[in-house]
């Protein structure tokens, strides 16, 4: 719906009015000056990691060259400093994501860890033989094996909602499979491979119908889209740093306090502990329970940093944006003899993944890659999704709030380079 | 951008659109599978080995132009090959693709040389060779080019 609305608008977009800012936004990504093989770099692989603004490139190095001290316990100014900066990171991606308190946001390395420690702490510890745990076709691959692992552990079993060819889940097959036996539904906000939005409101509602709680795994939503964990009324969210302008190595786990308070810890260790003696040992509260060892702190205030960027630029801007920019691709490439598109969901992000007839995507990368152009290609570690598709592979142009009209027509001149190196 | 020419040489072109020697091999008495997690390529090596002999190779698998064009060539090459001699030949183009050895004698095989500019397509290049060996050995798993 948002597409066509874009389409019809698609003559009001013109390069020359760059109302987006996306100019000056460019300015902000020193990598963006970068030439590879002798060609201005276009980066188009954001889903799988974006590009860091100077901001946040600058509150690590700050944070390391004014600030480094361990977080928590030192009495000293420097440690009071980190400790400072690091919680403001919390509060920072509390409001993000409009959590009800900073206590419910767990630092993690990334979205795989928070979903591993969901399936760990709350999984284990409730889940029995028999009892069911809901996917989808189109997960990542960090949305399916900790639950693997889990149901090897507890003997649950996995059900798993279909997609249909335009790539969206069929929630009526949805509605068929969430009985009494289900403990969890867990689910992409966005597709990785396809940029397809799952309509998650909906879901949880059916779910909390039935008593089930669920888990969005958010890694290609939190930079794309505006998200509010109480308006969705999720109970788990969880989201990695690297894929919002922010370090890697960062990552955040929203859980509602009440789930959080009730699961036994992920991890043992220091700081996530008020005593310990020889005959037992007390827990410390939330969010720290969830938080053993001395945490990445650079990684959480280059997250802190990453997100004030973001607020500065503000999601309706971004997503005027990019949506724009997917609408432009999408008509672009749709010229493209012997071209599929593989996700054509109604609601989607800016990701844009397609097969070329006859031609392997492994090949497209390269070739492009000598354009400058940067993809990626392969199964996107959505292999079932692909074997839905009767593919092995995909080549997938993912973009960001810096990427321009000019590169999506680098992009299509390379692709026809392809074309015409295969004699295609 | 001469250096995609080098790696898509015609001849790769070729054994790309038709692979030779593609398909079940009945009769074989050495199989192996080899596998890209990368990119998901399969390749399934058929061999007749008699008196230690090469008789025949087939080759079955979805992959890329790099992948299939090397599985291809590879299959032509290896007929009436002893097993020693395969194993060598294994060497002597991984040498090649990896850019660790120079060799002139691998006559087809060298328009796969390109490869070496292209570090991350060295796996392409060299999954079937490892099906190859992995058949010889009669390693019974999936090889794998991790």
């Amino acid at each position: 719906m948002i597409l066509d609305n874009l389409f019809q608008s698609l003559s009001y977009y013109d390069e020359s009015s760059e109302k987006y800012g996306v100019h000056s936004w460019r300015a902000d990504f020193p990598i963006l000056e970068t030439s590879v093989h002798g060609k201005p770099l276009v980066y188009l692989d954001n889903a799988a990691t974006t590009q860091k603004p100077l901001a946040v490139i600058e509150a690590e190095s700050l944070y390391y060259r004014h600030d480094n001290a361990n977080v928590h316990r030192g009495v000293h100014l420097l440690s009071q400093r980190a400790t400072d900066a690091f919680e403001a990171a919390r509060f920072k991606v509390q409001h993000l994501i409009n959590a009800v308190s900073p206590d419910e946001i767990i630092f993690v390395r990334g979205t795989t860890e928070a979903i591993n420690l969901v399936a760990q702490s709350y999984g284990r510890s409730r889940f029995k033989a028999g009892d069911e745990i809901i996917l989808s076709r189109m997960e990542h691959h960090s949305n399916i094996v900790p639950w693997q692992i889990l149901c090897e552990q507890t003997g649950v079993n996995l059900r798993i909602i279909p997609i249909n060819n335009s790539g969206e889940l069929e929630l009526e097959a949805y509605n068929q499979l969430l009985n009494l036996r289900t403990k969890l539904v867990a689910v992409a906000h966005v597709s990785n491979a396809m940029g397809t939005i799952n309509p998650v409101r909906a879901m949880i509602d059916l779910a909390h119908v039935h008593g089930v709680p669920v888990l969005l795994d958010g890694a290609q939503a939190i930079a794309h889209l505006p998200v509010d964990v109480q308006s969705l009324d999720c109970d788990f969210y969880a989201f990695s740093g690297h894929k919002l302008y922010g370090p890697t190595g960062i990552g955040v786990l929203f859980g509602k306090a009440a789930l959080l308070e009730a699961m036994p810890p992920y991890q043992g260790g220091g700081d996530m502990i008020r005593s310990v003696s020889f005959d037992g040992t007390t827990y410390n509260t939330l969010p720290y329970k969830f938080e053993a060892g001395t945490p990445n702190i650079a990684g959480v205030i280059g997250l802190g940093a990453a997100v004030d960027y973001l607020a500065g630029i503000g999601f309706d801007a971004l997503i005027e944006h990019e949506l724009a920019l997917l609408a432009y691709a999408t008509q672009s490439v749709s010229d493209i003899p012997g071209l599929r598109i593989i996700g054509n969901a109604l609601e989607k992000t800016a990701i844009l993944s397609f097969v070329l007839e006859g031609i392997h995507p492994h090949d497209i990368g390269t070739i492009l890659d000598r354009h400058g152009v940067a993809i990626r290609t392969g199964h996107h570690c959505t292999m079932p999704l692909m074997e839905h598709f009767g593919i092995a592979a995909t080549a997938r142009a993912s973009f960001a709030l810096y990427n321009t009209r000019t590169e999506v027509d680098k992009l299509v001149e390379a692709i026809y380079h392809v074309k015409e190196l295969f004699g295609r | 951008m001469s250096d995609l020419r080098d790696l898509y040489q015609e001849t790769i072109f070729d054994h790309y659109r038709q692979p030779r020697n593609f398909g079940r091999l009945q009769g074989a008495n050495r199989r192996a599978e080899g596998y890209n997690p990368l990119c998901g390529d399969k390749v399934t090596l058929y061999l007749r080995v008699e008196d230690g002999v090469i008789c025949n190779a087939r080759f079955e698998g979805s992959g890329c132009a790099i992948s299939t064009a090397s599985a291809s060539l590879m299959t032509e090459n290896l007929k009436g090959k002893r097993e020693e001699e395969a194993l060598q030949l294994f060497d002597k183009f991984h040498g090649m693709v990896t850019g660790s050895t120079m060799t002139n004698d691998l006559g087809k095989l060298a328009v796969l040389a390109g490869v070496t500019e292209f570090p991350q397509r060295v796996k392409c290049a060299t999954l079937a060779w490892h099906t190859m060996k992995a058949a010889l050995q009669n390693i019974g798993e999936p090889v794998t080019t991790e």
